[in-house]
């Protein structure tokens, strides 16, 4: 029988085996300042070498402010985050992105764009979100700090397989409705323990034709759906991105390495521990409506009435309404938000730029909105941008353009909701107070989101020319 | 690391699917760059009235008496008792670590995140997944009555109410490193000739990754 791309990458990595018990090598270890200090300390204190210092990357990216940059971190106790992993990295002789450096910018942004992230490795990152990097047929997994102090110090992550689960989107997508819309929908479907000990693989035609920006959405949302990872086939859009970014191979070497990539997809008799198929047609643009990633419904719905759900998930239903200040069978495009953020992991790329950016050119931030922003992934996605105005398209109409970072996402920085505040938000989670305590987030394309900037509310973008 | 061998102590009933670690710990107080004093600051957002930031003294502010964990009974108690999707979202380790920080050695629930669930172990906290019907039980006693749990980690099993338990599954390698409080990283570093001779064919075949 064949093998899953989940199996094929997790046997070329297994250093022994000891029962269902594995220890695996890992090939990039990405670092932030958030969940490496209390690493760098656990090594110290016992003594202990890094195994292979040309796998780690480091960026300051939770903390880092994402205006006014040349005054530096005025938040005291973030300073001595981002100082922390500015010594770390100057201690083991690390190659770090400061903030200061055009290259700087979200660790899941940067990895791919400088192709530090490369088909078939395994890739992982004191961050949950780790999952994007598996767009790119690799495996890429989220792990907590002491599991970051265990790679740095022996190369390897002591794992158990994961189940595997196959989401196959068929059919073809509404030009309007994205990658992101897509997690969304599949997140509504199977829940945010839907892929609980799954690695999960995307594909089918909707998946195939998505850019690398859209797949890396995609499999940055599988950890929403519980997925530790998320995974694509590698095909021809994936060798396109990755040629001649600064850190792919070259010469030789690259076509050494295509070689063994395009290798790098299922077998065909493959078997999946668990298979969905999905019909893209039937998706929406999505809105969330709660305070989970799975409270979603598609811009022509309400929000759901009481009655519609299970008993057993009444209190959380009722618990989230209250929170969001929502009344159940509300629709959904009656929904005004005070602030706007484009921005995060999720959708921060050239390409999400471009897609709200259409919704802005020639129009005006609507009164009612306080604050709207644009906060680009990284260095080189801001310069992009610039290059090609959106930056001036996204100014004239009233929005924020600023510096690289997770910003708003998670709200460690200066960038949050204030309570009660209500914001439309390309990120990924609209957890309670995870953009400020007391804020409501919901969760939204880019497009969608320069749409309710525009119009103060949420909008079918689909019926806008 | 601590053993974890046998526990006894109250169950904190909170009753609640989903709990993310956003929940479990505000992401203003990860800016520390050390593994403890976070437990001050547990579900601060839920345990006290006013907003929490790093350097406040947490012994003056404002409790939320209604939530269960500032009632007085449940004061020492070390097992928390929890729903679905205990711990989803961010792989934070302060999860864990404010949990420990604060005292609970135990959390019984219906499932994990798949992150939080192995940071657990690698902090000598023991998470104990059971059926829905199993943990609705202990709701139910917990609703009458405290209900004090007994954790037998080597027997895989939770008695309660005098003569009642239930058993639990645990890998074998993640129950052996927990008894016998394991560090993990010296356990693998007890392997590092085959690590290096894996690297040597490994960088033949993929000589573009070295």
């Amino acid at each position: 029988m064949g093998k899953t791309l989940y199996e094929k990458i997790f046997d070329k990595h297994r250093v022994l085996s000891s029962d269902d018990t594995h220890l695996i090598y890992i090939d990039r270890h990405l670092i932030h300042e958030v969940t490496s200090p209390q690493a760098f300390e656990g090594l110290k204190i016992n003594n202990r070498q890094l195994w292979r210092k040309e796998s780690i990357v480091a960026v300051p990216d939770h903390n880092v402010p994402t205006m006014s940059r040349d005054e530096g971190i005025k938040d005291p106790v973030s300073k001595i985050q981002v100082d922390t992993l500015n010594e770390n990295c100057q201690t083991h002789n690390l190659l770090q992105f400061k903030m200061s450096d055009e290259r700087q910018g979200i660790v899941h942004v940067i990895g791919p764009e400088q192709g530090l992230t490369l088909p078939g490795m395994t890739i992982v990152c004191g961050d949950s979100h780790t999952s994007t990097h598996g767009a790119f047929g690799a495996l890429a997994m989220g792990i907590g700090t002491s599991e970051v102090e265990h790679v740095m110090a022996t190369q390897c992550l002591i794992q158990k397989k994961l189940k595997t689960f196959k989401i196959q989107v068929s059919g073809k997508l509404h030009p309007l409705v994205t990658a992101k819309d897509m997690a969304l929908f599949i997140i509504g479907k199977i829940g945010t323990a839907g892929g609980t000990g799954h690695a999960i693989e995307f594909c089918g035609n909707a998946v195939e034709t998505l850019s690398m920006e859209g797949r890396m959405t995609l499999c940055n949302m599988a950890i929403e759906a519980g997925a530790r990872a998320g995974l694509i086939a590698v095909d021809q859009i994936t060798l396109n991105y990755l040629k001649n970014k600064p850190f792919s191979p070259k010469g030789e070497m690259w076509e050494l390495a295509v070689k063994e990539w395009q290798t790098l997809k299922s077998d065909s008799d493959a078997s999946f521990d668990k298979t969905i198929i999905i019909d893209a047609s039937e998706i929406e643009p999505q809105v969330t409506w709660g305070t989970s990633p799975e409270m979603v419904a598609g811009i022509t719905q309400s929000v759901p009435k009481l009655t519609d759900i299970q008993i057993s998930k009444q209190p959380d239903f009722q618990r989230a309404l209250k929170y969001m200040d929502l009344e159940e069978n509300i629709p959904l495009s009656n929904i005004s938000v005070d602030k706007v953020f484009i921005g995060s992991c999720t959708n921060s790329r050239i390409e999400d730029l471009r897609e709200a950016a259409k919704f802005i050119k020639g129009k005006k931030v609507n009164s009612s909105i306080k604050l709207a922003m644009v906060v680009p992934g990284s260095g080189i996605v801001k310069k992009q941008a610039e290059s090609e105005g959106l930056d001036k398209i996204f100014i004239e109409s009233g929005f924020e353009w600023r510096e690289p970072g997770c910003s708003m996402c998670l709200a460690m920085n200066a960038d949050r909701l204030e309570d009660g505040e209500r914001c439309a938000s390309t990120s990924n989670r609209n957890f309670e107070g995870r953009q400020g305590k007391g804020g409501r987030t919901h969760l939204v394309s880019p497009a969608m989101a320069a749409a309710a900037a525009v119009h103060g509310h949420f909008v079918d973008i689909r019926e806008i020319n | 690391m601590d053993k974890f061998v046998t526990l006894k102590s109250l169950a904190i009933p909170l009753d609640r699917s989903n709990i993310d670690t956003d929940a479990i710990i505000p992401k203003q107080f990860l800016k520390s760059i050390k593994r403890s004093g976070f437990g001050p600051n547990l579900f601060d957002e839920w345990r006290y009235l006013d907003h929490g930031e790093p350097g406040m003294d947490n012994s003056a502010r404002p409790l939320n008496y209604d939530f269960v964990l500032n009632k007085p009974e449940y004061t020492n108690a070390s097992i928390l008792l929890v729903r679905e999707n205990f711990g989803c979202g961010s792989s934070r380790e302060h999860a864990p670590w404010a949990l420990l920080d604060y005292g609970i050695k135990a959390i019984v629930a219906v499932s994990f995140a798949d992150i939080f669930y192995n940071n657990c172990f690698k902090n000598g906290i023991l998470p104990i997944t059971l059926s829905n019907n199993e943990i609705d039980e202990l709701f139910k006693v917990s609703s009458n009555q405290k209900l004090e749990i007994e954790v037998d980690l080597p027997n895989q099993r939770i008695n309660f109410l005098n003569d009642k338990f239930f058993e639990f599954e645990i890998d074998e390698f993640k129950k052996n490193s927990l008894i016998n409080g394991l560090d993990e990283i010296g356990l693998t570093l007890e392997r590092t000739q085959e690590i290096k001779n894996f690297e040597q064919g490994y960088y033949d075949i993929y000589p573009w990754l070295k």
